[in-house]
């Protein structure tokens, strides 16, 4: 038994859910209670699909237990069966009825429905939302894909986008459109967008671009093995990765990597001038797997970071992250308990997090600005706009998503020159949070009020001390505060003059 | 004036279903109790669903460390590999000496651990005594097998019944969680009134001793509570049966026939409520101008449908065509039926594949339904209003009865600002 407050990913049928949703034509029935069916509203609200996700729940009650849930089970079976008329359905448990063993799988291949029926197993107590994906959709993928003869023109598919996924809808189209300059047509996207007719022709294709190993990877390795079909393993987030995937399309299929990169502005946005600023910004970096890899190398070679702390949810990926976090000198964070997360970056105090909604919530606690980097996904996460990850318009995107948090470098200098200003003053804080307007009256300059002196733990901060401290724009101030405590800490002192306050910033420069 | 051609909705007959139910369990209700009882915890024994179904559903991570969590059950603990009890005492633990602040804590059973039969009952019996006087640790359910949404809340206040002292004296409780700020309101009309002392289940903190014995007289507020209504009676406490205070006739009848009971005075009553009923009316009907004549068309989702219904018909002009409830308890919500006049369909429980096929046949003004339903009829044409902003917003007594109107005419106003054609 484990306490959980939040949880960065659902259970496993969440996982099938969001495979069922994203495709057409198939039809998921989930031995589950009534209160299940909340799941529909991730996929109604969150992610405002106009369709009720395409899913039966059984509904059983506590007065069907032990009586006739396993009929239950087959009512709503052929029941959907016969009003959704699906291609193809898939069926299984939820944690409860896991619990009461009946084996959807079983009664639902013996019904003698004329569509492929896909057992699932997926067990609730075990594993989570990523894996109930990947697993789904490889089950699909065994029970219907089939050798067949190959497009003409070279093809891939490309694996993994879901329903609820993290800017998979725009990943998509930034994706295609690379592929489509190299010359290479898409032959089917899956399990978004696919139906099982769709998947029975995956085969088709040349080779498959893996785009979120979470939850496409074990299809991927099946489809390599059984189907002769093999997989690019770079993952296309940030401009030196997304070259590294041409490049790998490119020894895949013999075609040259030269796409059009007159749209991508990454790379001259961090060499300007007023990027000056990101330089050294030091980092926290927690999301999937896929992305807090993909967001730590952006974050060192691309933007300038220093990445203080990696870490990701999901256990499935913590081996190849360690990897990178060692190559960073760092030690990997993985863990699915948010506290445990929180108190790292508390401990880290850095300046900027990149990290999931449950991280942002963290930063606005903390005070410390952060940009969203993966599931588990918000409304926010689905704008309007068009905004991949993947690609380069996914780094221009990048780019802009990661310095919106920060105060911009221009901004932050005026700040500097105008502390003193009464519009500018401490309490105004940046301009783009809101609640930045004027006090209503100027600080009367004329009677200096005694600072008391502040006490924190075993060191004092003397007057003159608290008042330079003042002097320090706000911004980092708290940085300030807190290597002062700590340098004052290991020299033994217990008040901290000016002296201290300035020997404190003489030993943290760099 | 007993209108002799008026057939209300009492005699109506009811179109029972059982089929796939689109509604939230009992746990939901989580997510104002832990807001509503400010030194509570609410500990469910569950699984990474339940966890996930709270988060999803409250959308409320911003609160640092919520007054609620999810004991989630592993594989050791279902296999025996682990002691269960012992698991949950160590987890109990933990979170005390962490959260010192903690007064009452509820131990909250869900669809797994009633398929186990982990037995909380004996749990909270055993941390009650390791953790009293500072703890007190309840009990209750609030599993999809055997409860729905609100019932969560009606299980939580059961389960309190039994804890309550007793007392002999003349009084009035008021039973079902409501805003601070509306729970004000009704204290001090009530006040004005001359009624008293009042007291309110579930209180704001356990150090709150609420009473109830023979001369208990107890209102509702909330219609779902249909077990705790059973669990007062049980009491000895005797309920005070009137519409819910929906409205300003809602008000105004509930008031009235607690006044009764407590032998106000015609002129007292006036004296009290004409001003505040006055406002009420006029912002109602202000409110409503574009409610008027629309059709309506309830989802089960709250139990709050029958007496909204009746709201909305009588006070606003709506014309209903189904309403919809996961159950229809009529000593609770009987006299809101007979004052809404036959017509609608009156639905318990739900085949929502079926419900849907008669919204999109009828295509009522207005929908009310819930989450996972609103966006893909919006899609369809229709016009909806989610259920779960009917529990978390104030919407009982007077001064929200125009918030309620409003939350109905919200979306008709919509829809009809929006120009999103090209111009001609």
């Amino acid at each position: 038994m484990k306490l959980t407050v939040w949880t960065y990913e659902g259970p496993p049928h969440v996982g099938a859910m969001r495979v069922a949703t994203g495709m057409t034509g198939l039809h998921y029935v989930l031995h589950a209670p009534q209160g299940d069916t909340y799941a529909d509203l991730l996929f109604t609200m969150i992610e405002r699909r106009d369709h009720r996700p395409p899913v039966t729940f059984t509904t059983f009650q506590a007065r069907d237990l032990g009586s006739d849930t396993a009929n239950l089970f087959k009512t709503s079976c052929k029941e959907a069966y016969e009003r959704f008329k699906p291609q193809a359905m898939i069926v299984g448990s939820s944690c409860t009825a896991e619990l009461i063993q009946d084996d959807p799988g079983g009664l639902a291949e013996n019904m003698g429905l004329d569509v492929p029926i896909i057992p699932l197993e997926l067990p609730s107590y075990q594993r989570k939302e990523n894996f109930g994906a990947d697993e789904t959709f490889f089950q699909i993928v065994r029970h219907l894909a089939k050798p067949c003869e190959k497009t003409k023109q070279i093809s891939c598919n490309l694996i993994g986008p879901t329903a609820l996924g993290f800017r998979h809808r725009d990943d998509i189209e930034e994706i295609s459109g690379l592929l489509s300059d190299m010359g290479v047509s898409i032959n089917v996207v899956a399990p978004m967008g696919s139906s099982p007719e769709d998947i029975q022709k995956l085969g088709s294709a040349h080779f498959n671009v893996l785009m979120y190993p979470e939850t496409g990877e074990s299809a991927a390795r099946w489809m390599e093995r059984e189907l002769g079909l093999p997989f690019t393993k770079s993952i296309p987030i940030g401009v030196g990765a997304t070259r590294d995937f041409l490049n790998e399309v490119s020894q895949i299929t013999g075609l040259d990597a030269v796409v059009d990169e007159s749209r991508l502005r990454l790379p001259w946005y961090s060499a300007s001038v007023d990027s000056t600023y990101l330089t050294g910004k030091r980092v926290f970096i927690f999301g999937d797997g896929t992305h807090a890899m993909a967001a730590a190398r952006i974050a060192r070679d691309e933007m300038g970071f220093e990445v203080v702390g990696l870490g990701c949810y999901n256990r499935e990926m913590a081996r190849p992250l360690r990897g990178l976090a060692k190559s960073f000198g760092l030690t990997a964070l993985i863990t699915d308990d948010y506290l445990e997360v929180e108190k790292h970056i508390a401990e880290l105090a850095p300046e900027m997090i990149l990290g999931t909604q449950m991280e942002r919530h963290i930063g606005k606690r903390l005070g410390i600005p952060c940009a969203v980097i993966s599931a588990p996904v918000h409304v926010q996460d689905f704008p309007a706009r068009y905004s991949p990850q993947m690609g380069f318009e996914g780094a221009n995107v990048i780019f802009d998503t990661w310095v919106h948090p920060l105060v911009m470098g221009l901004e932050e200098h005026l700040l500097h020159m105008f502390r003193d200003d009464f519009e500018f003053n401490d309490a105004a804080g940046p301009s783009h949070h809101g609640g930045h307007a004027p006090s209503q009256s100027r600080p009367d300059n004329s009677i200096e009020k005694e600072p008391t002196p502040i006490k924190n733990g075993d060191v004092i901060w003397l007057l003159d001390a608290e008042k330079e401290l003042k002097k320090i724009p706000f911004f980092v101030r708290g940085k300030a505060r807190r290597n002062t405590e700590t340098y004052a800490a290991q020299k033994g002192v217990s008040q901290i003059s000016i002296e201290t306050l300035y020997e404190a910033k003489a030993h943290y420069a760099q | 004036m007993p209108d002799v051609s008026f057939t209300s909705c009492a005699q109506a007959p009811v179109l029972k279903e059982r089929g796939q139910r689109e509604v939230f369990c009992g746990l939901t209700s989580i997510i104002w109790l832990h807001r509503k009882m400010q030194d509570a915890f609410f500990l469910v024994v569950g699984s990474r669903t339940c966890a996930h179904l709270l988060q999803s559903a409250a959308g409320v991570m911003i609160f640092a460390e919520p007054r609620f969590g999810t004991a989630i059950l592993e594989e050791t603990d279902l296999a025996g590999l682990a002691d269960a009890h012992q698991e949950l005492d160590r987890e109990v633990d933990r979170l005390l000496s962490r959260r010192p602040d903690i007064r009452q804590l509820f131990l909250v059973g869900s669809c797994p651990s009633e398929v186990i039969k982990l037995d909380l009952s004996k749990a909270a019996e055993r941390l009650s005594q390791k953790y009293a006087p500072s703890v007190r640790v309840l009990n209750f359910t609030g599993s999809g097998i055997e409860t729905t949404f609100t019932q969560g809340e009606d299980e939580c206040l059961t389960a309190m019944v039994p804890m309550l002292n007793e007392s002999s004296d003349r009084q009035l409780l008021v039973v079902g969680a409501l805003p601070d700020v509306v729970e004000d309101q009704m204290r001090s009309l009530l006040d004005a009134l001359g009624i008293g002392p009042v007291s309110v289940l579930p209180a704001s903190s356990a150090g709150n001793t609420v009473s109830v014995g023979p001369n208990t007289y107890f209102a509702m507020t909330q219609p779902f509570l249909g077990e705790t209504h059973s669990a007062l009676l049980r009491r000895g406490a005797e309920h005070i049966p009137a519409p819910f205070p929906f409205g300003a006739e809602g008000t105004t009848a509930w008031l009235r026939a607690i006044a009764d009971k407590f032998g106000v005075s015609d002129d007292k009553f006036e004296g009290v409520v004409s001003a505040p009923r006055a406002r009420a009316q006029k912002a109602i009907a202000q409110a409503s101008e574009v409610l008027k004549n629309k059709s309506v068309f309830f989802f089960p989702d709250s139990q709050l449908e029958i007496p909204l219904a009746r709201f909305l018909t009588v006070e606003c002009g709506m014309t209903a065509l189904e309403v919809g409830t996961p159950f229809l308890h009529r000593p609770l919500v009987g006299p809101d039926l007979e004052l809404m006049s036959q017509g609608p369909v009156i639905s318990e429980g739900q085949d929502v594949d079926l419900q849907l096929d008669r919204a999109l046949q009828q295509r009522a003004d207005l929908t009310v339904c819930g989450l996972g339903l609103a966006n893909p009829l919006e899609a369809a044409g229709l016009t909806t209003k989610w259920a779960i902003e009917l529990v978390f917003t104030p919407v009982h007594f007077y001064e929200q009865a125009s918030d309620l109107a409003g939350l109905f005419s919200r979306p008709l106003r919509r829809r009809a600002i929006l120009r999103q054609e090209a111009a001609e």
